[in-house]
């Protein structure tokens, strides 16, 4: 056979590298793993806060403590939210990569509806702490408290604001090669969010009610 | 003429022709070993199920093991052979992280230990 049309150019190129032959990586593979090492350094940056919560989470300078603050109640809610989003997220990629609009814009819904029912709970128990007069100036087991999970609940609204600019990409281009690798690249961000949120539930949560 | 066209079509992970490692199963088995790691954390945090000096040790090894099934189910970090460079990468970002929280805790414990009694405490 001959190996002469364009198309069927790069189709032999990939295949060399597929099987360990030279050649550049598929552009998907080369734009995840430049979000890989954006998310590794997202990660670091939490690794500081981390750090500062368990340095500082003993000094509540006769204030209230984690034990009297915490609902595992709702935490648990909170979590379930965070933890299917990421799977209709993944379902929404998956769609996506078929080429099924209809389905992905039912799941990238879901992921937006959880991922708002998360922020909701989170917000009204900052509220309800702050109400309380339990709010990041009241100690240093506080203000750690608010800096690390205020920026995870940061992370998690301009995930939701990413999400929408995304659906309105699909909306308008379709599902095209380069908005599938955008929206990769969103759902590795929203897969890592709940990786530290699992960091924040047990650290912060479960051993600050102990 | 058609089995060459397939055979370049299946196996070449281009662009255009994903074909994707990720499917339905995949995720669907990540969510459920996910809840299961989530509630067996609450629920050693909330008995005595483990020894109590214990517990904090249990949750970090449930905690790291469902930060895995993320990984593996959800981000899809395998063996493969254009997995090789994440790899490398993540393994550099963990140990920054070590370093960063043992590190900061290590000395600030240190700092504590040799505070000077502060006068009327």
């Amino acid at each position: 056979m001959t190996v002469a049309a364009e198309p069927r150019d790069i189709d032999t190129q990939e295949l060399l590298v597929a099987i360990g032959g030279v050649g550049p990586a598929p552009t998907r593979t080369v734009v995840a793993y430049g979000f890989w090492i954006f998310l590794l350094s997202d990660i670091i940056m939490f690794s500081g806060l981390f750090a500062a919560y368990a340095v500082l989470s003993g000094n509540t300078a006769g204030g209230p403590t984690g034990r009297e603050l915490f609902d595992l109640r709702t935490l648990f809610i909170e979590t379930a939210c965070l933890l299917f989003s990421s799977y209709t997220c993944g379902l929404a990629a998956l769609s996506g990569e078929h080429q099924r609009s209809d389905r992905f814009y039912v799941f990238a819904a879901l992921t937006f509806v959880l991922g708002a029912a998360f922020m909701f709970i989170e917000i009204s128990e900052f509220v309800h702490m702050v109400g309380k007069g339990a709010g990041p100036s009241r100690s240093a087991f506080l203000s750690a408290f608010f800096t690390l999970v205020g920026m995870h609940g940061a992370h998690v609204s301009t995930g939701l604001l990413w999400l929408i600019y995304m659906a309105a990409q699909v909306l308008a281009k379709g599902l095209s090669p380069v908005v599938l690798r955008r929206f990769l690249c969103f759902s590795l961000f929203w897969h890592a969010l709940d990786i530290i949120w699992v960091g924040v539930f047990t650290m912060v949560y479960l051993m600050g009610v102990d | 003429m058609d089995g060459d066209d397939r055979i370049f079509h299946e196996r070449s992970p281009g662009v255009e022709h994903q074909e994707s490692r990720a499917d339905f199963l995949s995720y669907t088995a990540g969510l459920g070993l996910a809840v299961l790691l989530t509630i067996g954390s609450v629920v050693v945090a909330q008995t005595d199920l483990l020894w109590p000096p214990g517990i904090p040790v249990g949750l970090v090894v449930l905690a790291f093991a469902q930060i895995g099934v993320h990984l593996v189910f959800f981000l899809h970090l395998g063996t493969g052979t254009d997995n090789t460079n994440n790899i490398i990468a993540l393994a550099f970002g963990l140990l920054i992280v070590f370093l960063v929280i043992t590190g900061s805790c290590w000395i600030m414990v240190n700092l504590n230990d040799n505070m000077m009694a502060m006068p009327g405490r």
